[in-house]
Parts: C-alpha cells; sequence; structure tokens
C-alpha cells in the first residue's frame, strides 16, 4: 500500500509548527498504526532525518498512551480502539492520512506529535481516590455487598485508560466525559461515599481550572472513546455536583 | 458571578427550558389569530394590560433571554479558547450532528430574530401604550398582527427564524436534561418530545406567518 501522510511536525513546545508531506509505500494491511509510523520513521533514519516523535507504550489497548488525531478524528475512523489497535487495513492504497496531535490549550504540544496530557493527571489527584488504611487491617473490599447493576456500571466507568480522545474529539475540549468516569467509578460504589462530596467538587474545580472547555452534549466523546465511556457518567457527575452543591 | 463551569451550564438549561416553555405558550396565543380572531384579540388584551404579565412575568421572560445570550456567550468563548490551536483537519460530523455543533449559529440568527419581532411587535406596543398613551381598545390586535405580514419579506424572515429556531430546539431541549443529570429510560422518551415539539411549535409558526400573508385584511 502507498500511502502519503501529512504529519504535524514541531521541534518544541516554544517552536512554531507545521504539516509536512511524507509519502510512504510497503505498508501492509495487517501493520498497526504506530507499526505504520516506525516504518516511516526506520526510513526518516537511514535518509539522516529527525524521526517523527509520538506516544505510545503498551500497544494493546491498555495504557492510554497512545493518541494522535488521524483524518480529522482521535484514534482514527475505527471505533473502540486506540491508536495501537487501529490497522491500515482501515485505509486504501493511494489515500492520504493527516496525523495531528491531540488538540487542547490544555494539552500543550512538546514536540511532533507528543502532547502534555498531565492535566489529566492533576484532576484525577484533586479526587479520584479513596482513602482507605491501609496499615495491617484493611477490610477486605469484597466484604461489602454491592448489587450487580452498581458493580457493572462502576467498572465500565473504571475502564476509561485517561488517554485524552474525548477532549481532542470535542468541539470544545472539555474534559468531562473523563472527570465523569473519574467520579462515576466511585460515585456507585459504598467505598466512594465518604469522600463523594469533595470528590466532584474537587475535581471539575480542578478541570475548570486546566482550561478545558465545557460540555454542550454533542456527544462526539463517547463516539470517539476507545472504552465506550457513556454520556450517562457526565449526568451522573452533574447529579454529584448538583447535590454536593446543595450540601455546600 | 458563577464560576463553575457545571453551574453555568445548569444556568444554560434552565433558562432555555424556560425559554421553550414560553414559546409553547406563546404558540397556544397565537394559533388564536388564525382559529378564533376575537379569542386572540381578548387574550392579547389581557396579556398587554394584566399588571402581573406587564410588570413581572415581561420582565422574567426578558431576563431569560439575557441570562440565557449571555451565559451562552460566555460558555461560547471559553470554550473557543479550550482550543487555542485548530485541527487542519477536523471531522465533527463523523461524531456529532450538525446542529448540536452549531447551537451558537441557530441560536445567533435566533436572537436576531428576538430583535426584529421586537421592532415589529414589543417597540410598536410600548409607544402605543406608554409613549402616545392612546386609550385601551381590546379589538385592535388581530389587525395588527395581520397587516405585519402583508410584505412577502417578513414573511420569508420569519420563516427563516422558525427554521433555525427548530434546528436550536432539537438539540437544546434534550440536550437540557442531560446537563440536569437526567439520562436514563426517560431519556429516549424525552429525545422524541425534543423532536416533536421542535417541529411541531415552528411549523405551526411558520403556518401562521403564511396564512396571515395570503389572508390579508383588506378596506
Amino acid at each position: 500500500m502507498k500511502l502519503t501522510l501529512k504529519i504535524w511536525r514541531q521541534k518544541d513546545a516554544a517552536s512554531k509548527g507545521k504539516m509536512v508531506d511524507y509519502p510512504i509505500s510497503g505498508v501492509e494491511g495487517d501493520m498497526s498504526f504506530l507499526e505504520m509510523l516506525d516504518v516511516l520513521n526506520e526510513q526518516l533514519i537511514n535518509k539522516g532525518e529527525e524521526p517523527v516523535e509520538f506516544d505510545h507504550d503498551c500497544r494493546e489497548g491498555i495504557c492510554g498512551t497512545c493518541s494522535l488525531q488521524i483524518n480529522g478524528e482521535p484514534h482514527g475512523p475505527d471505533r473502540l480502539v486506540t491508536t495501537c489497535q487501529l490497522h491500515m487495513r482501515k485505509f486504501n492504497d493511494g489515500d492520504t492520512i493527516v496525523i495531528e496531535p491531540f488538540r487542547a490549550t490544555a494539552f500543550p504540544v512538546l514536540k511532533d506529535l507528543i502532547v502534555d496530557r498531565s492535566a489529566l493527571d492533576r484532576i484525577q489527584q484533586s479526587g479520584g481516590y479513596i482513602s482507605v488504611n491501609t496499615s495491617g487491617n484493611t477490610v477486605d473490599a469484597n466484604a461489602i455487598p454491592i448489587n450487580k447493576h452498581d458493580a457493572d456500571e462502576a467498572m465500565d466507568a473504571a475502564t476509561c485508560i485517561g488517554c485524552g480522545a474525548c477532549v481532542a474529539a470535542c468541539k470544545n475540549a472539555s474534559a468531562m466525559l473523563f472527570t465523569s468516569a473519574k467520579v462515576s467509578q466511585f460515585a456507585l460504589l459504598p467505598q466512594g461515599q465518604i469522600e463523594a462530596t469533595e470528590r466532584v467538587q474537587n475535581m471539575v474545580r480542578q478541570m475548570d481550572l486546566e482550561g478545558f472547555g465545557n460540555c454542550t452534549n454533542t456527544g462526539a466523546c463517547e463516539v470517539e472513546c476507545p472504552k465506550g465511556i457513556s454520556l450517562e457518567n457526565i449526568a451522573r457527575m452533574n447529579r454529584e455536583y448538583y447535590s454536593a452543591s446543595l450540601k455546600g | 458571578m458563577i464560576k463553575s463551569s457545571l453551574a453555568r451550564k445548569v444556568v444554560m438549561a434552565l433558562s432555555g427550558l424556560f425559554l421553550v416553555f414560553f414559546l409553547g405558550q406563546h404558540f397556544v396565543i397565537n394559533i388564536t389569530s388564525v382559529i378564533a380572531p376575537d379569542t386572540f384579540n381578548s387574550w392579547s388584551h389581557f396579556m398587554g394590560y394584566n399588571p402581573l404579565v406587564q410588570y413581572l412575568l415581561q420582565p422574567i421572560l426578558i431576563a431569560g433571554v439575557v441570562v440565557h445570550f449571555v451565559m451562552g456567550f460566555i460558555l461560547e468563548l471559553q470554550n473557543s479558547k479550550a482550543r487555542g490551536v485548530r485541527y487542519v483537519k477536523y471531522k465533527g460530523d463523523a461524531n456529532a450532528s450538525w446542529v448540536s455543533r452549531n447551537m451558537l449559529i441557530s441560536g445567533g440568527v435566533v436572537l436576531a430574530f428576538i430583535a426584529l419581532h421586537f421592532y415589529d411587535f414589543w417597540l410598536p406596543e410600548i409607544a402605543y401604550k406608554y409613549i402616545e398613551s392612546n386609550p385601551e381598545d381590546a379589538t385592535r390586535y388581530h389587525a395588527e398582527t395581520v397587516h405585519k405580514f402583508e410584505p412577502i419579506w417578513r414573511m420569508v424572515l420569519y420563516i427563516i427564524a422558525f427554521v433555525l429556531l427548530a434546528l436550536h430546539l432539537l438539540h437544546g431541549f434534550a440536550s437540557s436534561f442531560q446537563t440536569m443529570g437526567v439520562n436514563n429510560k426517560y431519556t429516549p422518551t424525552i429525545k422524541l418530545v425534543t423532536k416533536i415539539y421542535a417541529i411541531a411549535i415552528p411549523l405551526g409558526f411558520v403556518f401562521i406567518a403564511i396564512y396571515h400573508h395570503l389572508n390579508p385584511i383588506t378596506h
């Protein structure tokens, strides 16, 4: 397969970037998108050029490290997959593929396609935890009965890998799907109730401080999320927030 | 000043729902101008001279429009700042509907329409009552309304505005429930009611505009 790649190149955070065209051949349908970029980088290194930098780690869709806005969609045109799980068979010979970093003011570009997503970590740190005594007399989590439906929904919310595709997809660069998943995974469980009021208030405050946009319920995040996190989580976060605000 | 994103959103949702409710009430009164002109006259007269409507409900309504617009503008400004560098290629239609992505356009047109609507009906009414200090006349409203729709340009402008209003409602009505935290087994029903309301009410207003244009009062 022969392709033309249009890739965002940016020397460092302070530099101005631009799109650069790279023709590439010998791409197999069974390659993952990242393997295709590996091939490109080998070619660039052999020519003595600077390789294209991009984030990746597990390459099996569970770590949330890979990103990329591919042809205008985070993680590309396939659904419920991360970029590392996207196969080149989703593209056709002769295609032009536009590859950009996830764009958000809260996600500054560090180099080429790598953005700093630590804003999501700071939201998590502001309240996405439960305080448990782990000094030796820890109560087994399974000792508290939880009904199946709640456990399932909490688990669904907890599958968020924090990749930031929701922010990248949203026309407002809103992080509400991410934040709501992190709020929901505790809001649904008894262990999460003790800190429930502070949690949602602190996490929403941090989300606002980071400069993410506001949700306008377009639903783009839900469609593009590689883990299928539902908009129901945003509604739940809103309920949690309003009831926390009323409690003061 | 409301600072939290979620608090601002709920202000947007509640003011929007209030305007949705008002729109329904406005339609019920207006449709009488087609089916029962006398009723239209008496209801209009009541709305125009009842102190509760004039000095309490009318200011609340104007405040509702202003709040919805100002908050929408503040949120839009924030949203635009949240993506300082735009994508070279952004495939918005791959994951979200046009109406949900363009509330600013549909809302802007509706706002411009409200300005025209004020110029057409509200300002002359204020002038009639408070500047020219004319006597009360409970029979004038129907003829005045029908006269307004004589020029074709006004009918066309009203129709364009109602189409954009329908698009605005198609997203906004159901969306306000999601913002207020309602996303459950009733959501499909809310979405269905939204579709029916968002199409039927503006269509009704379009019908009224066309009807009055085609049936002028001859002297």
